[in-house]
């Protein structure tokens, strides 16, 4: 291995680990805020970019029927819960949430999509056709079960993904798609070549993390979503909606999950069930970092990318294998600083 | 009538198939269910009772098929002889990765067997060894005297006498001492370990005891299928194990069998069904799945079988002629037993306690009052080892206890209740009161499975109802522990904690929550067991209890002993009236 390589790798890691970083940054969102281990944030990413890559070619991406459907689903789920408190003015927002916009969306998409808008508009209307679902997702399937146990909601995300990988195949089909890139040029630095789409997800992964760090840190919304994190009773109890800070952080990890499938589908060939995998090694930074502390997460994930890149130059088979196994000596550290005797939440 | 089902069971496992018009049809698929439903009982050990959720079972399923491929292909061994090795290369294997994952709590575990999961697939699916994703064929069938066992019919009977022997088993090691442990997991690891459960030993067991059922089920499957591949054994697969216990009822046995039914056939009639409705390509079932899932969640998270059957908790029969169990030498009446001294504790910049100092001897009761916030809970959290103190020492019969874990601190014989019962919801009240004589019984797992236990047991239980007995709740003995009234609660504690034969007994406001006429029986409890020479702390905010019960009290305020003495002293102490009613002026 020369020093060429050396640098193709690492920057490869780098741009694999920033599309992993934002996974984890919003798993650790959704898991602080609604105790949700948001196995389905792969999807999103699938679903964002196969969606991004089929208004790129000029179609109506197959995703904008099932955003009307959730949008119905996410209606009905929610009329029922409410159905003793439902107020003309709830019921009326509900459905300008829950069917007006989805309606609102397809048509516009079925209005710009045949016109080819460049790739900006594309990505634009791509997130606003994805991230949408997120928090239908929520209303449908976990807001119910809010106060159930992390387990019974792990094993809720898991079925979600089930459906949802399903639903991908029926409405993206199986073949996979790549699409074209924000930027398709390309600098050198000495040695080392670098695309545009990777300075694209760089600098993109950045600003997110710091427009994320400025909503949790100065903003209303962001402190009532750290406050639910840190006790949900506690947050009701001062009058925070806890149930609105479940759809706000489904929310963020829906579009977050949707920009990440924008961002890849021009770098890899992305099919229906892609994102699992994805998704999977944001989670193996997520848990390396702890589910906790978002710099953690973000470290990890570029790590994850790095061991990634490294492993699958010199045992490509194993490339997942070594992945996922990173996680064990993490792990076998966090239970030896654990106490010996350590209470279930 | 519990011992007797087995029997017609195993007659219906030879019969059954060949019952004039039962389609083999419907046999293949009963086949699939009885391997499931193997899996799927250890899943119900480990999810449903022991509470570690397992994303990677399917794993250890693949462990056990291709063991017995590879053996029986390469090396030509009787699948016979295979199956004890799949067996002991899954349970090496659970032992291994639980080592490392063991440790960790609720969801980071689940995340973690989930890691295992993805990583083991792509080892079987990428290794030569294991055939790569073509996987290993020609795997001879069973043989029985010579008839080899190709015909489902005959399969049948295999796999269901399997699953007849695997709930057997199963329900042989809830009943035991070992059983018992993995049960109250369920109730708090503390409250497990301050009566000398060993809390990772018992996930341990649970973990690769189901991971062995796990490699029996892959046994069976590639000896009926003939030929594995990695895709059963992958994460997909693991989930649908997971599933089949939460639909059935993860909590019990029965609704393993249930679950693996209803999956199963459901799964099958989708796949026939699905694509005719559509009309089209695409994997519908998954979808309908993953609905039904979150439904079944919202709907019954408890599962299928709670609905179907009335849960009885099993009566237990106790047998008072059985042998008492061995008593420890009672120390003589006035021997120092618990000694503290310059006692510290802070949290950052509060101090919660501040130089306690006292000390508790054979055959006394000292009672530790103070106002709220006095840090009365702190110094009992640092006397029982779930909190480590800052500075100071807490001796027990002359040997230090800081630093010590529960489990050690309850087998020198020092026993606790807690300010928040910590009772197993699913355990009736004398399984619970036994677990409080966990460090007075030996029988091993094995032991249980194979019913050796059964006169340790019945020493346990009579020890169990004799202390329930004792504080006067010997009618509720069968009934499930939190349907008694919260004070009755705190009592059955108590019970459970008299069990451990304790030398020393720690009591946290036991009277919270009783009735007068309570109240005045738990004196006498207690006074009754100062005659015997056990050394008893209480925390309690009743006055008029502590006042007339204990020899001495002692008085906190704000981190610091306000005062010390017997009850009538600290009564008319000024310090003490302040602390409590404000001061005069």
């Amino acid at each position: 291995m020369d020093a060429t390589i050396l640098l193709i790798l690492v920057q490869d890691g780098v741009v694999n680990g920033a599309i992993y970083a934002l996974l984890a940054l919003s798993l650790v969102l959704v898991f602080a805020v609604t105790r949700v281990i948001f196995i389905p944030q792969g999807e999103f990413v699938a679903y964002g970019a196969l969606t991004y890559a089929a208004l790129d070619t000029g179609q109506l991406p197959g995703s904008v029927w099932l955003l009307c459907g959730l949008g119905l689903a996410a209606c009905v789920c929610g009329l029922w819960q409410q159905r003793r408190t439902l107020t003309a003015g709830a019921t009326t927002r509900l459905v300008l949430q829950t069917v007006v916009l989805p309606a609102a969306i397809t048509a516009l998409a079925a209005f710009v999509a045949p016109r080819k808008p460049g790739v900006l508009i594309e990505a634009l209307l791509a997130l606003a056709i994805v991230t949408p679902m997120a928090p239908y997702l929520y209303r449908v399937a976990f807001q119910a079960l809010a106060e159930a146990s992390v387990l019974v909601l792990l094993i809720a995300a898991v079925g979600v993904h089930l459906a949802m990988v399903g639903l991908g195949l029926v409405f993206f089909g199986p073949e996979g798609s790549r699409a074209t890139g924000f930027s398709d040029a390309v600098l050198s630095f000495g040695a080392l070549t670098v695309q545009g789409q990777a300075l694209w997800i760089v600098g993109l992964t950045v600003v997110l993390m710091g427009a994320l760090y400025g909503f949790f840190e100065f903003t209303l919304f962001g402190k009532a979503l750290r406050a639910t994190a840190v006790n949900r009773l506690g947050a009701r109890l001062v009058g925070i909606a806890t149930a609105q800070s479940g759809v706000i952080a489904f929310t963020l990890a829906g579009a977050i999950g949707a920009l990440s499938g924008v961002l890849i589908a021009p770098l890899t060939t992305v099919y229906y069930d892609t994102g699992f995998l994805v998704g999977l090694k944001g989670f193996t930074a997520a848990i390396i970092g702890g589910l906790a502390s978002y710099p953690a997460a973000a470290l990890a994930a570029i790590l994850v990318g790095i061991v990634e890149s490294f492993s699958s130059f010199w045992a490509s088979a194993f490339k997942e294998v070594i992945v996922f196994t990173v996680i064990i000596p993490v792990l076998l550290w966090r239970s030896l600083r654990s106490t010996a005797v350590e209470e279930d939440e | 009538m519990r011992v007797l089902w087995p029997l017609p069971a195993l007659a219906l496992c030879v019969v059954l198939p060949w019952v004039p018009g039962v389609p083999v049809f419907w046999v293949t698929l009963l086949n699939y269910i009885g391997i499931s439903a193997i899996v799927v009982i250890g899943l119900v050990v480990l999810t449903g009772i022991g509470g570690m959720t397992s994303f990677g079972q399917a794993s250890f399923v693949g462990f056990g098929a291709y063991t017995t491929a590879i053996l029986s292909t390469q090396y030509a061994v009787s699948p016979w002889l295979a199956l004890a090795a799949a067996i002991a290369v899954s349970a090496v294997a659970a032992l291994l990765i639980g080592a490392i994952t063991l440790r960790l709590s609720g969801h980071y575990l689940a995340l973690g067997t989930l890691a295992w999961g993805v990583s083991l697939y792509y080892t079987f699916a990428n290794l030569d060894f294991f055939g790569r994703n073509d996987g290993i064929s020609r795997i001879p069938p069973l043989d029985v005297f010579g008839t080899k066992l190709i015909d489902g019919r005959l399969y049948f009977t295999v796999i269901w006498v399997g699953v007849v022997l695997a709930c057997l088993a199963t329900g042989n090691l809830l009943d035991s001492r070992a059983g018992r442990a993995i049960r109250a997991l369920r109730g708090g690891a503390l409250a497990a370990a301050s009566f000398g459960v060993d809390t990772l030993r018992a996930r341990m067991l649970a973990f690769v005891y189901a991971a062995m059922l796990a490699a029996f089920a892959g046994w069976l499957y590639a000896h009926m299928q003939r030929s594995v591949n990695p895709t059963p054994f992958g994460l997909n697969a693991s989930i649908e194990y997971l599933f089949m216990a939460v639909v059935g009822g993860a909590a019990h046995v029965p609704g393993a069998l249930l679950g693996a039914g209803l999956v199963t056939i459901v799964n099958d009639r989708l796949q026939d069904i699905l694509p005719k409705l559509f009309g089209a390509q695409g994997s519908f079932e998954t979808i309908v799945f993953g609905a039904i899932l979150v439904a079944v969640l919202q709907a019954a998270p408890e599962g299928v079988w709670p609905h179907l059957a009335r849960i009885r908790l099993q009566r237990h029969r106790v047998r008072p002629d059985a042998p008492p169990l061995p008593v420890r030498a009672p120390a003589p009446r006035g021997t120092p037993i618990l000694e503290v001294a310059g006692l510290h504790k802070t949290f950052g910049g509060l101090t919660a306690v501040n130089n306690i100092a006292f000390s508790v001897a054979a055959g006394e009761i000292v009672g530790l009052i103070g106002p709220n916030g006095a840090g009365k809970s702190t110094t009992f959290n640092l006397l029982t080892g779930v909190t480590a103190p800052s500075a100071g020492s807490v001796r027990f019969a002359g040997q230090p206890l800081i630093g010590l874990p529960a489990r050690t601190i309850a087998r020198l014989g020092i026993a606790r209740t807690f300010q928040h019962v910590k009772l197993v919801a699913s355990m009736s009240v004398i399984e619970n009161v036994a677990i409080g004589a966990h460090l007075r019984g030996h029988a091993s797992a094995l032991d249980g499975l194979l019913r050796l236990d059964r006169a340790e047991e019945a020493r346990l239980f009579a020890e169990a109802a004799r202390q329930l007995a004792r504080v006067g709740l010997a009618d509720a003995a069968d009934r499930p522990a939190t349907s008694l009234a919260l004070g009755q609660q705190r009592i059955v504690e108590i019970a459970r904690a008299l069990c451990l034969d304790p030398v020393l007994l720690l009591l946290d406001e036991p009277a919270a929550g009783l009735r007068h006429n309570e109240k005045a029986e738990l004196a006498t409890l207690l006074r009754r067991l100062r005659e015997e020479g056990v050394a008893i702390l209480l925390v309690e905010h009743d006055m008029d209890f502590v006042m007339n019960l204990t020899d001495r009290l002692v008085v906190m305020d704000f981190g610091t002993k306000l005062a010390e003495g017997p009850a009538e002293t600290v009564r008319n102490d000024p310090a003490v009236i302040e602390a409590y009613l404000g001061s005069v002026a």
